[in-house]
Order: C-alpha cells, then structure tokens, then sequence
C-alpha cells in the first residue's frame, strides 16, 4: 500500500517545490519515496503535473486515474482537469483561485467557473483562497505552502517533520515566510 | 547515505562514481540535468558543446586518449550525433564511452517520438536501459566496465519518466580508474575502407559474443510467480507492470541489445502467454517473434505515447476503474513568458503579415494562436536552410514576404552551417536570430555566445555580428527586440533586398537570471475603450475585467510595454516600479 498524492498547477507555480517538500516528508518518515516531475516546455505556463507516492515499496513514479489520496490544485480549472486521477472519496484540495488559460483570454473559449460544482459528494472538496491568506501572511509567492499546510491537515505526519523539511527545502531567504505560510494554512 | 535523485541526477553521480573524466553534451528536455548536475564535481571536465555531434566526438577523443567520457543527449539529438557515433561503434573505445539518450515517449517537450533503440541496433551500439533512479546510477556504472570489456561505445537509454522522477539511490565513493595507455593503432581508429571492413567482422563477433554473454548477467533477470502469465518489459514499463499484475511473471530485461536470446528462450518455454510490454517501437517484439516464439505485443499496446499500468489492466485484464474525466474543459498550453523578447518580434512580423518559417525553441510557440506565425518547424537549425529551398525553388520574388526566425543557441547548434550555404549559393532571404542570450527552453544554459560556459566560468563570447559578416552575409544588423518600429523599417528593408541579410533581435529572455524589470504596465480604466486590442498580443499577464475593461495581473507583468503600444487609447501606463 502506498500514499499517492497529486500536485497540479500552472507553471512557475511551484508544483516542483511543493513535491519535493512531500518527497522530503516521505523520506523523514523512513518510507520508500518517487517523485514524477515536469521540466521543459510545458513549465512555460503550461498545465503542470506533479506526483509524490510513498510506502513501503514504491514501483510505479506516477500516480494514474483513480489512485490519488490526495489532489492539491492550485488552481480550480487544473483541480477540475485532473478529479478523475482520485480515488471515490479523495481529498481535493483546491486554491480556489482563477487563471485562465491563453485560450481563454484570447477569447477561443471561456472559462467555466462552476467547474467544481458537479464533483461536490464525489470527493472531499477542500477550498481555500490561499492567495488572499498568503498576502496576509505577507508574501503573495508562497501561497503554494499554504496550500500545503492545508493539505498537511489531512495528512498524518506531526509539524516539526514538516516545518524542518520545509527548511531544508526551500531557497534559505525564504524559510521563515514559508514556514509561517504552512502555518497558517495548517490552521495555526 | 540513501537520497532522493531524479533520474538523470542518478545517472550524472554514476558517471561520477565510475570515475568519468570527461562529459560532453548539447541542452535538450528531458537529458539536460545530466550535464547540469555532473559540472558540479570538481574531478570532471565537463561542457555545453553547441551541438550533439561536437558532443560525441568530444567523448570519443577523450576516449581514445584513454579515459572514462559520457556524451549526454535527447533522442533527436542522436541523430545529429549520429555520424561519429556509428562509426565509433566500429573502432569500440580507449577508456569507458557512455552515450546517454533520453527519449520522449509521449513528448513532452520534443518535435517527434522516435525510439532510440531502433537507431543503436542500426549501430550496432549495445544498449542498457534502467527503470528507476537506483539502476540508473548502477546501470552507468556497468556500462563503462562493458564498454571497456567489449571495447564498444554503450548507449544508456532513459526516458522522461525515469529522467524526471526521483528515487532513493544509495551514493557511494568515487573510484578514479587509471587512464588506459594510449596507443597509434591505425586498424583501430583510422576508419578507411580496408580498416573499416575488419572492425565491421569485429563488430559482428562482438554482438554475438554479448548476446550469449548477457543471458546469464544480472543485468537481466527472470522473475518467476505466477506462470499463466509472463511479461519481457524494460525500463520504465517493468514497474507499471509491476504495479499492475503484481503476480505475473517477468523477464526483466536491463539490456536492450543485443537480446539475450537464450534467455528469452527459457523463459517462453516456462510461461504460457508470452506479452512484451515496451513503450514506443514494437523493437523487442519483432526480434522475440523473428526467433519463432509466440507473443502478444502491439496488437493490444499502443507505439503511442506514455505507457501506464492502467493501460496495462486495461488491455490485459479488461479492467478501467475510475471517474470519467470532465469533458470540454479549456485547454491550457504553454505560452511565452510575459515580458518574452519573442513575442514583440512576432507581433511585427504579424503586423507585415510576413509567411515565417521556424525553428526550434520557446518561439516555437509563435506558431499557436493567439500569435499564429510560425508556419514551420522541423529540427535544430531548418530554419534557414527551408527557406534557403523555397527560394531557390519559387525564385526570388517568391520569398520577399518570407523570413526565417532561429534562435541564439539553435543558430549555434547547426543554424550557421545553413547560413554558410545561403552566402555560399546566394540566397536572398532574410534572416532573424532571435538573441535573448541563453537557451530559454531547456531552461537557461549557456552556450557559446554567453560569455559563460557550463561551470558557471567566464568563456570567450562568440559576436552574432562578426560571425555572419566572416560567412559572407554584407547586410548584417542589430536592432533590440522591443524596439518594433526599427524592426518593422529592418524587416521591410530586407525582404525586399536582393541579397542574403541577417536582422539580430536582441533582449533578454524574461527569465533570465540577473534581469531586472524597473517598470510595469498599469490599465487606466476610464480611458479604455474596452476594445480589447491589447490582449490580441497574448501576454498571459492581460486579461478583462468583468466590464471588459483590459486588466494585468501586476505580478506577472514584466513591463515590456508591448501591449501597451497596442492601445489606440492611451489607456496604459508603463511606470516605474522598481521590481525586484
Ligand atoms: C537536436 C536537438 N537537440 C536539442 C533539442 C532541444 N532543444 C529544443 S530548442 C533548444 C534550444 C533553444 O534555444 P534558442 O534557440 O536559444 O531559443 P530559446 O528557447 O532561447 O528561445 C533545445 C536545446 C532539440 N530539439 N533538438
Ligand atoms: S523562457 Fe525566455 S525565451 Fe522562453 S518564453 Fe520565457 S521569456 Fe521567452
Ligand atoms: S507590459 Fe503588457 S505585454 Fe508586457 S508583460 Fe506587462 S502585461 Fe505583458
């Protein structure tokens, strides 16, 4: 058995980052740990998907339809993409924020907002406007550890593992806004 | 000490590990963290060549000097590499040859999904293929040991999957191998007819010899469960079947070629439905069914694209369990940073309604709406060689409203031998080097025309100017990307000369590190006339507010002022900021 946890965003988002705190996280805890990543093109504002899955054996370095615990989006068009990667009974976690796409500002398309409505009951919808939270935290960049922090609650692995993997993390100028970001997203 | 590596870190740190001196390779998604992660370690020279082919026989001098070299590339990037590398296969090595190639099943971030093993076979270049971060760093290292036993170049094959993901690998010392004593042996590494005719006999025997050799090696191996069942996969496809039939048996194969035929042999023989699992090329499938077994392979799995274990429940056992995924969602494509150099160049090229054959990089994107202009892109360095062929196919009048756009790094990389031949057969085209000072697209490196090298060292910087002045070309100039009225009187000058010309757009790539951004762009709303022009130059910062006035996102804007020179209305204000 293993955690198969979904990251999906818009590049320059920092999915990666994100990952690897978890990767980070799955190794502290002495588990056997993939990461899938995405570097190229696609970062380039693209659709963006990342995958941390950890257990006692891991084969496989995705996570495929139906076998994610968990989906942290952050972005609801992105979170409304990539649902059907959950198990019946996963745990979206989404920044209920609005990007749109290319194809939407130059009017091919329009952006439907009520994207997530229809997935109400068939998850464990978590929202979060986690730009709006980090903004008050101070930085408006680390809204993606908020996101975190409020994916940390539904996850069992105790603060200090989390805050000391966070400094280990990310950039060294940055560990204290992103600690306090985790949190506040944590709920503390 | 166990750490998490992607893949192509593990793969760098086996190099390291196995004492590699020298590395060599051209950027390209998904092989570049190789070269970016092995100039890190002091004891190896390691360098950005401008192409592939310089890459390869870089390593092939080193190894024949008698050290340990690597060679790194994506799988197109071996066709340009290609020549050394077929020939090298023949004079075999001095010191360990390893070149590692990355495909792109399902591509990513490539121009075509071709599948490197069926060029090694064409070589007759042995191939390992690991499937984690684990095996690859030991894979590496067995593959200098083979290449030096079977005095044979050794292709590493990874993919996407297995270069950018992570693993826990287990790191270990670096173990310097003395330098093999160089020897003249003109049989050896002078290729001519007479010599090349023995090293072909010996590269036969060497095959043949590896192939019964390789039946018995751990690199392969049979994992017997349930014999109903067996699968033959590699690399990546072994742990989706893993994951998926986690009873199945498993002919793991760690060498691609040559087959250990013996060994497929057995393990037909002690299951009862064979199935090959392989992304991409049916190439394991045709030799398995060539040697007279019965196998099921592409007939039910795809040659397209990414393999999963769903795919592999899905066409084994009939299962697919899972929501449907919403349909008709907006599609989110990349699209050039805001503040991008490329965007203002096309958005001149759009306006002269000029037909512009591309090349490849991040203005590649210039050729998807809303920028539409790039009409096309085949490889590194088409650019102007293609309209080299219209022109001198359509005659000169035909192309006064073509251009050719390369970027710095592809110019470098195989632009300026297509440049040599338009001076040389007197085209009249017009060239435009997009110079935003890195290679964006694999993420920033260096390259000849920087001023820097692979470690991070001050290098000698190549001049765009002088280079194509020394080739030939008379009319040569420099104008900056942002400044669109001296690009348009530039473009519409030159298109209608009746000599080859050459137009340097530089700016920096957005990103670039070190650039500073002193302005951004601000909407005064009650002077928008709503009319949404702005946003017809596909800046990902703009949008439109619920009234339909333009809005930017202030904290993507960059401040190139583009869309701002596309507002009849005055309505935008770049002002100082200071960001940054
Ligand atoms: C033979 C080959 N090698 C490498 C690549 C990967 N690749 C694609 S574009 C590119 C370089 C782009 O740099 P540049 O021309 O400067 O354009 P930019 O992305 O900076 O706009 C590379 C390395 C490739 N597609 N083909
Ligand atoms: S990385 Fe640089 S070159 Fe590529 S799209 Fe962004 S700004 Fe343009
Ligand atoms: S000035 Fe306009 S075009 Fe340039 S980055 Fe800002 S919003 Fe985009």
């Amino acid at each position: 058995m293993s955690t198969n946890i979904m990251i999906v965003g818009v590049g320059g988002q920092g999915t990666l980052l994100t990952s690897r705190i978890l990767g980070g996280i799955a190794i502290e805890k002495g588990y056997d740990v993939k990461l899938s990543e995405v570097h190229g093109m696609a970062q380039r504002g693209g659709s963006v998907v990342t995958f941390v899955r950890y257990g006692e054996c891991v084969r496989e370095p995705i996570v495929e339809e139906g076998q994610a615990d968990v989906l942290i989006a952050f972005e609801r068009l992105e979170a409304a993409r990539y649902h059907h990667f959950l198990k019946k009974g996963g745990v979206m976690i989404v920044n209920d924020v609005v990007i749109e796409p290319i194809t939407v500002i130059s009017g091919q398309t329009t952006y439907p907002t009520d994207v997530l409505d229809p997935l109400e009951g068939k998850y464990k919808i978590v929202k979060v406007d986690a730009n709006k939270i980090a903004e008050e935290v101070g930085n408006r960049r680390v809204f993606n550890t908020v996101v975190l922090g409020v994916a940390a609650r539904h996850m069992d692995v105790e603060k200090d593992v989390w805050l000391r993997v966070i400094e280990r993390t990310v950039p060294p100028k940055t560990v204290e806004i992103n600690q306090k970001a985790f949190l506040t997203g944590l709920g503390e | 000490m166990k750490k998490l590596l992607l893949g192509n870190e593990a793969i760098a740190r086996g190099a390291y590990e196995a004492g590699v001196k020298v590395s060599a390779a051209y950027p390209g998604t998904p092989s570049t963290e190789i070269s970016e992660t092995i100039a890190k370690y002091p004891e190896v020279y390691a360098e950005w060549s401008p192409n592939e082919k310089v890459a390869a026989e870089v390593a092939i001098g080193a190894s024949i000097s008698g050290v340990r070299s690597m060679c790194c590339m994506k799988h197109v990037g071996l066709n340009v590499a290609a020549d050394p590398l077929f020939t090298c296969a023949y004079t075999g090595v001095g010191g360990g040859l390893v070149a590692v190639v990355a495909d792109d099943p399902g591509l990513y971030s490539s121009q075509n999904e071709q599948d490197t093993r069926m060029i090694a076979r064409a070589a007759m270049i042995p191939v390992l293929e690991p499937s984690d971060s684990a095996e690859a760093k030991a894979f590496v290292k067995r593959a200098f040991e083979l290449s030096e036993k079977y005095d044979t170049p050794i292709i590493l094959r990874s993919t996407t999957r297995l270069s950018h993901s992570q693993g826990a690998v287990e790191l270990e010392d670096r173990v310097e191998v003395p330098d093999k004593p160089y020897e003249k042996r003109i049989d050896k590494y002078v290729m001519m007819p007479g010599m090349a005719k023995k090293r072909h006999l010996y590269v036969e025997d060497r095959l043949n010899r590896m192939a019964a050799d390789m039946a018995t090696d751990p690199l392969n191996r049979i994992e017997y469960a349930d014999k109903k069942i067996g699968f033959i996969a590699s690399g990546i496809a072994y742990q989706y079947v893993k994951e998926a039939m986690p009873e199945a048996s498993v002919l793991k194969l760690g060498v691609l070629n040559p087959l250990p035929k013996a060994l497929i042999e057995e393990f037909a023989k002690n299951v009862e439905t064979l199935y090959v699992f392989e992304e991409l090329e049916p190439v394991v499938e045709e030799q398995v069914r060539a040697m007279g077994i019965k196998v099921i392979g592409k007939e039910i799995f795809t040659r397209q694209g990414e393999y999963s274990a769903n795919l592999l429940r899905k066409a084994v056992l009939g299962v697919e369990d899972y929501e449907a995924p919403t349909a008709g969602l907006p599609a989110r494509p990349p699209v050039l940073c805001p503040g991008c150099p490329h965007r203002s160049v096309f958005s001149v090229m759009k306006r002269l309604k000029l037909h512009v054959i591309g090349d490849i990089g991040c203005y590649t994107l210039g050729a998807v709406a809303p920028i539409s202009v790039i009409e096309t892109t085949i490889c590194m360095g088409s650019s102007i060689s293609t309209l080299h062929g219209v022109e001198k196919a359509k005659g000169k009048d035909y192309i006064k409203n073509w251009v050719c756009v390369i970027g710095d790094s592809t110019f470098l990389h195989t632009g300026v031998n297509s440049l040599i031949n338009s001076a040389y057969n007197r085209s009249s085209g017009t060239v435009v080097i997009l110079d935003n000072r890195t290679t964006g697209m694999t993420g920033h490196q260096e390259h000849a025309a920087t001023g820097k090298n692979l470690k991070g060292e001050p290098a000698p910087a190549i001049d765009l100017e002088t280079l194509c002045r020394a080739i030939g070309v008379t009319r040569v100039r420099t104008v900056s990307a942002f400044d669109r009225d001296a690009l348009t009187a530039a473009l519409k000058e030159e298109t209608q000369a009746d000599e080859l010309s050459v137009i340097i757009c530089r700016a920096p790539c957005a990103l670039l590190k070190g650039n500073v951004f002193p302005n951004k762009v601000f909407v005064d709303a009650a002077k928008c006339a709503k009319c949404g022009a702005c946003i017809t130059c596909g800046c990902p910062a703009l949008s439109k507010n619920a009234d339909k006035t333009a809005k930017i996102d202030p904290e993507m804007c960059n401040g190139c002022g583009l869309c701002a020179s596309f507002c009849k209305f005055g309505a935008m204000e770049k002002r100082e900021v200071l960001k940054k």
